[in-house]
């Protein structure tokens, strides 16, 4: 057997196709089992009624529902970085693909950008039931004056989380069976300290001084800014924001660079160490 | 000047395990032991030997999955630690019960997903998936989801992967493994074509199976603890044993397999014992035939009747019994 030949591809060509490639299996899979859509999008929803509940019965201003809602919504995206992203690259050498995906002439950011990007995706897919169901089910207004800085503001808070959750995966490369735990161990604290179900100026009208500081180390998770951000844009009159939003933007994207940096150099460092200690090879380790 | 797809120089790879409970002390496992080695371009050449040998290692250090401890590796010239990159646009890798890909996707899916990470067009692509579907006769099973696919379909879907990026050196560690005749029939049939097809391609092959070994490869290394034992074409191996005789011994359920231990003469001897047929099958290697005699007259020492005896010409397998000191089935 003879194949024809074909003229190669640019670098950029060939990691671009690589993107798409690794997206395909997150976006049509994701969709493809009938049972995980209504999973991902019902269950979601039941979370979040907890909550609305909560404020309805403490008779708490309407934005406060509005404050539920859009921390529900982006509760997709972190999951979604935790387990899909972070945890994935472990289980991807679990499954033998994680030595195909290395032995493949691309660069390994290609791989991570696909998965991010494919999760990006499913995630949103999540994300907007949630809002539709706050809409629909608790009447819930958003006042969108700014549209351009919700994007931004959207964009760069996927980008750094994304970028956080490259980081992750190159890390739990390593840890092997760890990796589960950890991201178990990532989960609620993450709620509440990135203040998911309520602003995390609260942190400081509570605690003080030394409340500030929780939701100052909170904001290293770009999905704490994101979020205070976020609510800032669609509550301008209500919300008592953490910082000025533009130092929210400016800071997300700071934490997007350093994110996707690290990200790179930890996965080159991870892959070399890997390969010293012939862990990419080891199963169950 | 021959050119060289594989090069192995004092090759050596040791791993830590993992410390034992309640000490902290980790020991030190030794999986190749200055491995060396030259593969000429073109060839399709197997490594055989028990688990545990090494044969993994040396394919994962040479798909750029491994660093080895000391020596040096090359493929098609280029250093595995230097030139890991350009490695890696030359070669492929299938390994036996390989699980890869994503089993909600389809076969075709599948496959095509793979062709991405070597930055192939989609026509391409399409094309090459195509017609080795149809030489490993998939093709009614493009649309099906992976997780449903028999094992054999399965390694089936795997060699498509590795082969249609058209790889100048591709690694098949133990390819056949588990799958039934027909199956392992048609891999070993497609690896043979491949390489016939295009005379600059070259394979390396580990297995378990020494008729495989046999039936495919143009040299044999056979590799043992780390250490490559013999290398040469499976013929020339087979006259290391030549002067050597096998005799084949079926007998009626053996009671007693000691008495056929410190015979006089007898190099190794294998057994396997088929309860449902409620018969042993011996393999001898002697010394001298005048032997036979003194074997013929331990079976009923042993408790058991002769149903056939047969003397055979050396195999492979007589060849790694004399090297390694055990066979693959049984270890005497």
């Amino acid at each position: 057997m003879i194949f024809e030949d074909y003229e190669k591809p640019t670098w950029l060509r060939m990691n671009l196709r690589a993107v798409v490639g690794r997206a395909y299996p997150r976006i049509i899979g994701a969709n493809r089992e009938p049972s995980w859509v209504f999973f991902e999008t019902f269950l979601p929803i039941l979370a979040v009624s907890a909550y609305v509940y909560f404020y309805t019965a403490m008779n708490a201003p309407d934005q406060f529902i509005g404050y539920v809602i859009i921390g529900g919504a982006m509760t997709a995206y972190w999951m979604n970085v935790l387990w899909s992203m972070a945890a994935q690259w472990f289980w991807e050498k679990e499954m033998g693909n994680l030595e195909l995906f290395l032995i493949a002439p691309i660069s390994r950011m290609a791989i991570l950008g696909g998965m991010a990007l494919g999760g990006m995706f499913t995630s949103t897919v999540r994300a907007l039931s949630t809002m539709i169901a706050g809409i629909l089910l608790f009447g819930v207004a958003f006042s969108l004056h700014d549209p351009l800085m919700f994007i931004g503001i959207f964009v760069f808070t996927m980008l750094a989380l994304y970028g956080m959750g490259m980081m992750f995966a190159s890390l739990y490369m390593l840890w092997g069976r760890e990796a589960w735990h950890m991201s178990n161990l990532l989960t609620e604290p993450i709620y509440l300290a990135s203040g998911f179900y309520f602003p995390i100026k609260g942190f400081v009208h509570i605690l003080g001084q030394p409340g500030f500081w929780v939701a100052a180390g909170a904001s290293i998770i770009p999905i704490t800014l994101g979020l205070d951000a976020m609510r800032q844009v669609l509550y301008p009159a209500e919300v008592d924001g953490f910082l000025p939003l533009w130092v929210e933007l400016l800071a997300l994207v700071l934490l997007t660079g350093i994110f996707l940096i690290l990200a790179k150099l930890s996965l080159e460092h991870m892959e070399k160490v890997a390969k010293r200690e012939g862990r990419l090879t080891m199963r169950w380790q | 000047m021959t050119k060289y797809a594989v090069e192995l120089k004092d090759l050596c790879r040791t791993f830590k395990t993992r410390a034992v409970k309640g000490t902290r002390k980790k020991q030190l496992v030794t999986a190749l032991d200055g491995v060396d080695l030259r593969i000429k371009e073109g060839e399709l050449f197997g490594l055989l030997g028990p688990n545990g040998a090494g044969k993994t290692t040396i394919i994962k250090i040479l798909s750029t999955l491994l660093f080895p401890t000391s020596g040096e590796a090359k493929v098609l010239g280029y250093d595995v630690m230097k030139e890991s990159h350009k490695i890696r646009k030359v070669i492929n890798m299938v390994s036996g019960g390989e699980s890869s890909g994503y089993g909600l996707l389809t076969v075709d899916e599948n496959l095509w997903m793979f062709t991405q990470f070597y930055g192939m067009p989609g026509k391409v692509a399409r094309k090459r998936i195509d017609a080795l579907l149809r030489i490993m006769e998939l093709e009614e099973k493009r649309n099906v989801k992976v997780r449903t696919l028999s094992t054999g379909m399965r390694q089936k879907t795997n060699m498509i992967r590795g082969f249609m990026t058209d790889p100048s050196v591709i690694f098949l560690d133990e390819p056949t493994l588990g799958l039934d005749v027909n199956a392992a029939r048609m891999i070993r049939k497609f690896i043979k074509n491949w390489i016939r097809a295009k005379p600059e391609r070259t394979v390396l092959l580990t297995t378990h199976y020494m008729m495989e070994a046999d039936e495919l490869c143009d040299r044999v290394a056979i590799i043992n603890e780390g250490k490559v034992l013999a290398c040469d074409t499976p013929e020339n191996l087979k006259r290391l044993v030549a002067q050597e005789s096998t005799l084949k011994l079926e007998i009626r359920l053996v009671k007693d397999i000691r008495a056929f231990e410190n015979i006089k003469g007898v190099k190794h001897f294998t057994y396997d014992h088929n309860i449902n047929a409620g018969l042993t099958k011996l393999k001898f290697i002697l010394d001298d035939d005048a032997i036979v005699s003194d074997i013929v007259s331990a079976v009923p020492k042993s408790g058991s009747k002769i149903v056939s005896v047969e003397k055979v010409e050396p195999t492979l397998e007589d060849v790694f019994v004399t090297l390694v000191g055990r066979g693959l089935v049984n270890d005497i």
